[in-house]
Formats: structure tokens, C-alpha cells, sequence
């Protein structure tokens, strides 16, 4: 028996890893005395699958964790999974919360495997909104976006452009700006995840790399805003959705939403954070 | 008092494991201050992923917040990048629950587990924003405190720490607590400001003020007395020793943090003390006698506790673990509790060196069976008996036969060079031991090893090596070089060992005086933090120190003291008569060695003679295979005055024992 959770992850705890997700969930499992599936060998582990892994210092409205329960055992305590975000609510730590719970079949691929793009929103300080539009046109405009990314310790050259889906400066009854100088915008964008993710940090190096100032500034943390200058620096990022895309439809992976692919993304990458 | 989380938030982003500073762990207490209660922040002074496990800390954690009067948070040293950032944006150090900032605390005290942290210690002190010299602060600076084992050396620290808590700190934290609260939240406080608040905290039992001390040196500049300057402040401070450990069930709420840190999983404390002698080991001589937490109380922590926290992994700690009084039905009580549906791990830290301990361990880890570990510490029987580890080759043959047979293949051994009246030839016996058990490997597998894993002996305070002088740096190299060499042609043998200079800088500061006060800030002040940490260690910062301040290592670190010289910490004291420390060190050079005292009749070291307290054990009888070589005689358990408790853990032997029945289990143990 397999249930799939959707979870946010919000405030002080997006400092943690994806790793220390993972173990927080193994624990309040293991606290609600669920009969968790092992893996074989000498040393099981209780088979959980997350999503697609969030960078330290995101937030998220939007992660997943496939649970593995052991079938006989979970019929035998008759275990509902909607009943389950309650219990296990109390025992994750503040910051995690569960929305749903739903019995999945087992696939070949992982969760994973399965998701295509992410949608986003970010705050972005340190800039204008007309000159972050420019910017945000620069880079749709661009037939290519060439950015460094680190990879296994090396260095390698990486076209930015196929990857982003959707980006828009967001309204400003979006903006969560309380900046009095104007210099806090939001930001939101479906970045696809294949060939391989982007993260909202290398988004921005992007959008600084088209418009002419170098991007190596931003490397480092999701928002490195010590460091001064008019280089707008990446404040907050939230992952709104997660998107298996298939057959021209869009699927949220719990199967609850399905929108056609040709909707307006921006829109619905909005539609979720407000 | 305000939080600091806005300020400290945007910094976050810049650093390195940003989730150390962030708090939230499960037992995580949000405690309000108020005027009326003593404000206490507990400090360790290495990273968030070393410091917080510490059980001593958690333990003080709760005993104060449990009290109506007192109100506690914690903090750990920022790692450098965390620091600089921190510097630049003028944040000051904080607590990781509510960001609050240190100085605004009455208390800050420091947990002090080993000598190399001191140069964070006044690190962190100076990123308080409190002074780091303690005769500079006023009245409303926070009173700076430390305890832990390194305290029973406190003069290196002293002109930087206001007063030093000796021993157990489960009964003294609250009597000290009543002292602050007296002068710090009294609507009308005592006269005399923090002097007179000092020299209240010197009448504690168990409290060192070293301000309320006058230091002599004599004209070859060698101290000559440390004395007391009011007649209320104690000659000697005596260590507080908590008679019953099942009085004290901590931490009851075991801290869970949200990131990965060392030793992560529940720990339960079996007993506190050790009796075994072994002469280098500062921890064994320093926390008798040995107390021991009822079987069943041990049950309850550890299902509790595995219930609230949903950790799979369980170590009973202790210094001995298998010695515990029933050790076998405890642990295996655990692995077939149904409620754990056999996915607990139990750990059992510091492994007595027998084949029996092996069968128990195989029994408890057959859930994760990674590696076994031995510590025999010394290569040839002869300087083992010097050290009082007193292990046989065929004990710990058979011992490492048990392992291999029963599927490990890996085994890590421990060992020290640089012990006294150290030879080659026992150096080298450390290649000889851990080749043979490279040999029994191969008897059960095609790949085994076995590491020895080798560290530079540092010579402590208050145990019979206290005169030693410490290997030199060059001395220790030479012994590396030649295990090393002896070891290259044996296929399955890895030697590991510890920096050499970085024992020579523990040393500098173990036995240090006073005046070694001068040299840790003067280290700290050019840079040298986080000294625990091979990436920033340096011994250059240290022998800079020691030269500037007229001081060498030949006289510091690799001098003999003499019998009678007047050490730095005599006038502390840790229960253990001098002249049978001084009798002990004899006894170690002429290779004799001293039988357990919990299984043998009293010796009278003064731990429990001095402090009128005995050693609290469910039996008295020695546990199987218990010898270890040792060939003494264990049918006098029952003579030996011990408190026995009330609950025997169920199977073990009734409580106290006729001569004939402690024999006839002994006997089977050992066959």
C-alpha cells in the first residue's frame, strides 16, 4: 500500500535540507506507529520517495513523499489514508504541514521521474519592477541563455533558456513588498525540470547574464543580499506547484488538478500562492 | 528581551547549514523571561552538530526549566562563516530557541568537554558582546560559568571565567540558581555589587571563584600556593557527586533536531562512574563512584523515549556499558519489545574487550551490523598493566574470533603511544596485536579489516598520570613513523592516527597555570578558533603564544612534575586522595596492576570514603566474562560496601550475595 502526501514547507525550517526533510518524516512515521514497509538488506529503510528535491532556504507549497506501508499489516489496523494528515500533522516538525493523502498505485517511475516543470514565485529586492520586466522580456527574447553551473565540482556552460516555461513579474497586488523604496518585486516562473532542474538562484543569473552584468556575483546562497550594488539578489522562493505533464495535460501528482498545458502558466503559478 | 531573528535571518542565506541557527528541535523549550527569574544561556563551545547532543547540557536544559525561578536557552559556537557574517552585520551571539541576545542573560556557562574548545570560549564570551577578561565586567554583565570534565583544571580559564562548577550538576545548578536570583532579581539586592555576588557563588559547595583566590610563584617563578582570600571562600573545593542517578531520570525530553548531528539518536544514561582504574583515563578517575540507574527505570527511558522521539536507534551510555548489572536482559528487553517491531538498533559505547561482550553485541546489532570497536590502548600486556587496562591477547583474540564468526568485518581497535615508560617494543606490540586479528579474520572471510586507530597520550589532572611528562611532539612522530613502517606489509591492516601537534597543543593547556591564560587569548586574538578542527588548527599560533609569554613546551608540556611540587589544581579537588594518586603512579611504573574496586575490597581512594557516598549497584557480582585477565579474585563481591538497589533486573542474581554463589557465577562466566 502506497500513499502519496502533499506537504508545505514553510518559515524558519526551509533553512533544512532535503535530507533532513526526509528524516523528519521517517521519525513522526515512526512516532505514529505506522507499519512502514522496510527495504531488504542489512540495514532496512523504511521505503519513502519524495519529489523532486527543494533548495535549502525555498520554501514550498507544494513537496510530496510517497509512503511504502506494509499491505497486510495496514489492513489489519485498518488504516484510511485521508485520516492520516492529522495524525501525522502534530508529529512533523512547525514549519511542515500536510494538506492531503491519497492511496497511489505503485509505478515503474519515481515521483521523481514523473515530474516535468515547477512553478515559483520569488521576491526579488533590490530592484525595480520596470526594470525587472525589461529583463524578465531580455530573457524570453534570448534564443539562448548560457549560464555556469556547478556540477559534481566542475564548472560547466548550461543553456537557460529551454527550460523556462513561463516567467512574469508578478502584479503588484502580488508584490508582498512592504518596501517603501520600490525595490521588491515578485517574480513568478515554470521552470521545466528536464534535462535537468533549474533552481530560482540560476533563474536569476539568467536574467542578469541577458541583461549585461555578470552573474558570477550571485553565485553563493539563495539570497545574497549582503553584498551591495544595483544587482537585484533573490530575497524568498516558494515552489507553488509540482507538474507531471503528459498528453498535453498538466497533472498535479496527487491527481486532483489537471489543467491543459496550453493555459496560461504564469497565471496558475499565481493562482496557488495567493 | 528581543529577538534578534529579523536581523539574523537575512544572513542565513550566505552561510553554510543555515538550519544550526534556526532552533525548532523537538524538546525545544520557548521560555519567557521575566525580572523575577534568572535568565541562563548554555553554551557549548564547538558547532550545533557537535554540541548538542551533549547529555550533560540537555540535562541542565531541563533541570532549570523545570524550576519556577529559572528560565534556559542554549547556544553553539557559529561556525566561521556564520561568525563573520554575523560580525559585519553587528549581530551578537544568540540563542538558537528565541534569537535572544547573550549579554541580556544573568548567566552564560559554557560546557567544557575538552581543552582545544577554550579558544572558542572566549571567542564566543567577546561575541556576546560581554568582556572577555572577567575582572573587566560590571554588575550587569552576565556572570560567565563553566563546568564539565575539563573544569577540574579551571586555571588556564580562569582569568576569563567568573566561577567553575565541579562534578555532578543535577543538585548544585539550583543552588546556585537560588544565589543569582538573590542578587539578580531581588527587588532589594545585597551590597557589594558583583564582588559580593562572587563570593556568595564561592560558598557553594562544589564552586570554584577564582577571583577569590591569591596565586604565589616563587622566585624560580613555580607556583607555590593558590589560597583562599576571605575566610568564607573554601581551601579546597570539593566536586558534588549525586548519591542516586535514579533520583535524576534526564533528560526526560530528549532534544530531536531538525538536522543531522553527531551521536543522533536517543541516549540513555546506564550509570555514571566508572571503577575500573584504567590510569590515563581522566573521566573514570574523576566521576566515582559508580551509581547505577535502576534496570527498570532504564526500560521506561528508553520505550519513552523512542515513543516520543522516533528514533531507531538506542545507546546506552556509560564508561563501561558492560559492566551494567544485567546488561543482557536490559538490551535484549529492548530488541524483542514488540513495539519497536524489531527495527530498534541498540548501541553499546565503550565495549568491554571479551568474547561474552561480542555475543551480546551480536545479539543487539543484529538489526545495523556496521563495525565492532575494542580499545585494549596499550600493544603489550606489560604496558597495559602500566595503564591498568588489564586485557589479555587472549581476551581480545577472543573477543575479535567472536566478531569475525559472527559477521562483522570490519574491527577498529584504539590504542595510545606516548604512555609511560612506553618502549618500542610495546609500541610495535600495537602492529603485533592487530596483525593477528587480521589473521582470525581471514579464518571466517576473504576481506577483513582491521584499523588501529592510534592517539598521542596527553597526560590529565587528577589521575595518577598527572606527573607524566608528555611525549614530545618529535617523540610521537618517530612512534607513528614506526608503526606506520610495520604495518605497510600487512594486507588488511589500516593505521590511523592523530596529529601529533595537535596533542602537544591539548597539552599546553591540560596542566596548565594561570599564566597559560595570557597564552589561550593571545591564540584566540590571532585567529586560532574551532582548534578541535584539523582544517583550522595551528600549532604555530600556539607556540607563538607560549614564546611571547616566556614559556616553552620542554617545561609546559614535556616536563615530569615532581612529587612535591604544588600542581595548579590542588586546591581542587575531584575526591581522590593525593598520596593515592601518587601511590597509583608508583605502583604503574613498577607494573603492578589494581584490581576494580566495585568486585575487590575498598582501597580507599576518597571518593566514597570523602564524600560518604558508596557505589549503587544492583549486584555485586561480577559480570560474566567481568575479569578481564585482571586474574583477581571475584568472590569477595559480596564483601565490597556497595548500596544495592531495591529492583534487581529480573533474571539477574539476587542482590547481595554469599561468598559461594558470586564465585559459582563468576566461574561460569569466565569458562
Amino acid at each position: 500500500m502506497r500513499i502519496r502526501f502533499r506537504f508545505s514547507k514553510l518559515g524558519k525550517i526551509r533553512f533544512t535540507s532535503q535530507r533532513d526533510v526526509a528524516r523528519m518524516w521517517e521519525r513522526a512515521l515512526r512516532r505514529a506507529a505506522l507499519p512502514m514497509a522496510y527495504t531488504e538488506g542489512f540495514n532496512p529503510r523504511p521505503q519513502l520517495s519524495f519529489g523532486l528535491a527543494l533548495p535549502t532556504g525555498a520554501e514550498s507549497l507544494a513537496e510530496y513523499v510517497d509512503v511504502a506501508l506494509d499491505p497486510i499489516r495496514a489492513a489489519e489496523q485498518g488504516i484510511v489514508p485521508a485520516s492520516l494528515p492529522a495524525v501525522l500533522d502534530g508529529l512533523l516538525p512547525e514549519g511542515l504541514h500536510i494538506e492531503e493523502a491519497v492511496p497511489v498505485e505503485r509505478s515503474k517511475d519515481s515521483l521523481q521521474q514523473m515530474v516535468t516543470s515547477c512553478s515559483w514565485t520569488m521576491r526579488l529586492v533590490g530592484v525595480e519592477r520596470a526594470e525587472l520586466g525589461s529583463m524578465v522580456a531580455a530573457l524570453l527574447a534570448a534564443e539562448s541563455v548560457p549560464i555556469t553551473r556547478e556540477r559534481k565540482g566542475r564548472e560547466e556552460l548550461d543553456d537557460l533558456r529551454p527550460s523556462v516555461l513561463a516567467l512574469a513579474v508578478a502584479d503588484a497586488t502580488h508584490d508582498e513588498s512592504a518596501d517603501p523604496s520600490g525595490r521588491t518585486v515578485g517574480l513568478v516562473a515554470e521552470l521545466s525540470t528536464r534535462p535537468r532542474g533549474v533552481r530560482p538562484l540560476e533563474l536569476l543569473r539568467g536574467l542578469i547574464a541577458v541583461s549585461g552584468d555578470s552573474a558570477d556575483r550571485t553565485k553563493g546562497g539563495l539570497a545574497d543580499r549582503g553584498r551591495p550594488g544595483s544587482i537585484p539578489v533573490l530575497d524568498r522562493a516558494c515552489r507553488t506547484e509540482q507538474w507531471i505533464e503528459r498528453d498535453g495535460l498538466r497533472q498535479e501528482p496527487l491527481l486532483g488538478r489537471v489543467i491543459p498545458a496550453g493555459a496560461d502558466r504564469a497565471a496558475h503559478a499565481l493562482e496557488r500562492a495567493s | 528581551m528581543e529577538s534578534l531573528w529579523p536581523q539574523i535571518e537575512p544572513l542565513l542565506a550566505q552561510v553554510t547549514k543555515p538550519a544550526r541557527y534556526i532552533g525548532g528541535e523537538l524538546g525545544a523549550q520557548q521560555v519567557e523571561h521575566r525580572p523575577e527569574v534568572v535568565s541562563w544561556l548554555l553554551v557549548y563551545p564547538d558547532t550545533y552538530e557537535v554540541g548538542l547532543p551533549n547529555q550533560g547540557l540537555q540535562i541542565l536544559y531541563e533541570i532549570l526549566n523545570e524550576r519556577p525561578d529559572a528560565a534556559a536557552e542554549r547556544s553553539y559556537a557559529p561556525w566561521v562563516d556564520m561568525e563573520a557574517a554575523m560580525r559585519t552585520a553587528g549581530v551578537p551571539l544568540f540563542s538558537v530557541e528565541g534569537h535572544h541576545p547573550a549579554a541580556e542573560f544573568d548567566v552564560i556557562a559554557f560546557n567544557l568537554s575538552a581543552e582545544l574548545v577554550y579558544t572558542n570560549v572566549l571567542n564566543l564570551i567577546d561575541l556576546a558582546g560581554v568582556p572577555v577578561r572577567a575582572a573587566e565586567r560590571t554588575v550587569d554583565d552576565p556572570v560567565v560559568m563553566a563546568g564539565g570534565h575539563c573544569a577540574f583544571n579551571p586555571e588556564p580559564l580562569a582569568d576569563f571565567i567568573d566561577c567553575f562548577v565541579l562534578g555532578d550538576g543535577e543538585e548544585v545548578v539550583g543552588e546556585i540558581n537560588e544565589v543569582l536570583a538573590a542578587f539578580r532579581c531581588a527587588p532589594t539586592p545585597p551590597e557589594g555589587g558583583r564582588t559580593a555576588l562572587l563570593e556568595a557563588l564561592s560558598r557553594v559547595a562544589g564552586v570554584y571563584v577564582p577571583a577569590c583566590y591569591d596565586v604565589a610563584y616563587d622566585d624560580d617563578g613555580r607556583l607555590s600556593g593558590i589560597t583562599p582570600r576571605s575566610s568564607g571562600t573554601p581551601e579546597r573545593v570539593e566536586k558534588r557527586t549525586i548519591a542516586d542517578l535514579g533520583a535524576w531520570p534526564y533528560p526526560r525530553q530528549q532534544l530531536v533536531p531538525l538536522i543531522e548531528v553527531v551521536h543522533d539518536r536517543l541516549n540513555v544514561e546506564l550509570f555514571r562512574g566508572c571503577t575500573r582504574g584504567c590510569r590515563f583515563c581522566q573521566a573514570g578517575m574523576i566521576t566515582r563512584p559508580v551509581r547505577e540507574r535502576p534496570a527498570d527505570q532504564v526500560r521506561t527511558m528508553v520505550a519513552a523515549g523512542l515513543e516520543r522521539t522516533g528514533y531507531d536507534e538506542v545507546a546506552l551510555t556509560s564508561l563501561s556499558s558492560a559492566d551494567y548489572s544485567g546488561i543482557e536482559e536490559t538490551v535484549t528487553g529492548i530488541i524483542d519489545d514488540p513495539s519497536c517491531s524489531g527495527q530498534v538498533s541498540v548501541s553499546l559505547p565503550s565495549l568491554r574487550v571479551d568474547a561474552f561482550t561480542v555475543g551480546t553485541a551480536a545479539q543487539i546489532q543484529r538489526v545495523r551490523r556496521t563495525g565492532l570497536t575494542f580499545a585494549p590502548e596499550g600493544g603489550t600486556w606489560r604496558m597495559r598493566q602500566v595503564i591498568n587496562k588489564l586485557i589479555r591477547e587472549e581476551d581480545l583474540y577472543a573477543a575479535v574470533d567472536a566478531a569475525f564468526s559472527q559477521g562483522w568485518k570490519r574491527v577498529k581497535l584504539y590504542f595510545l603511544i606516548g604512555l609511560p615508560t612506553e618502549t618500542d617494543e610495546d609500541t610495535l606490540g600495537i602492529v603485533a596485536l592487530a596483525k593477528q586479528c587480521v589473521a582470525i579474520g581471514k579464518r571466517y572471510h576473504n576481506s577483513v579489516t582491521v584499523t588501529a586507530s592510534v592517539g598521542g597520550f596527553v597526560p590529565k589532572v587528577q589521575t595518577p598520570f598527572q606527573w607524566f611528562g608528555q611525549n614530545t611532539i618529535e617523540e610521537l612522530t618517530r612512534k607513528v613513523h614506526l608503526l606506520r613502517d610495520a604495518a605497510r606489509p600487512v594486507r588488511g591492516l589500516t593505521i590511523r592516527w592523530h596529529d601529533p601537534k595537535a596533542t602537544a597543543a591539548e597539552g599546553i593547556v591540560s596542566r596548565g597555570d594561570r599564566r597559560m591564560g595570557a597564552v589561550i587569548e593571545q591564540v584566540w586574538r590571532n585567529g586560532g578558533t574551532f582548534q578541535e578542527w584539523s582544517e583550522h588548527f595551528d600549532l604555530d599560533l600556539w607556540t607563538d603564544a607560549l614564546s611571547a609569554h616566556g614559556m616553552t613546551l620542554e617545561d609546559a608540556v614535556y616536563r615530569h612534575r615532581a612529587e612535591d611540587e604544588i600542581l595548579p589544581w590542588d586546591h581542587l579537588s575531584a575526591g581522590l586522595h593525593r598520596d593515592f594518586l601518587w601511590q597509583d603512579w608508583k605502583d604503574a611504573l613498577a607494573e603492578h596492576g589494581l584490581p576494580d574496586c566495585r568486585w575487590t575490597p575498598c582501597y580507599d581512594c576518597g571518593a566514597c570514603t570523602g564524600y560518604g557516598v558508596e557505589h549503587v549497584v544492583a549486584s555485586a557480582v561480577p559480570p560474566a566474562g567481568g575479569s578481564q585477565g585482571t586474574g583477581q579474585d571475584l568472590s569477595t563481591g559480596g564483601q565490597v560496601p556497595v548500596r544495592f538497589l531495591s529492583t534487581a533486573p529480573s533474571g539477574a542474581a539476587p542482590a547481595p550475595v554469599p561468598g559461594g554463589s558470586a564465585v559459582a557465577l563468576a566461574t561460569e562466566g569466565r569458562s
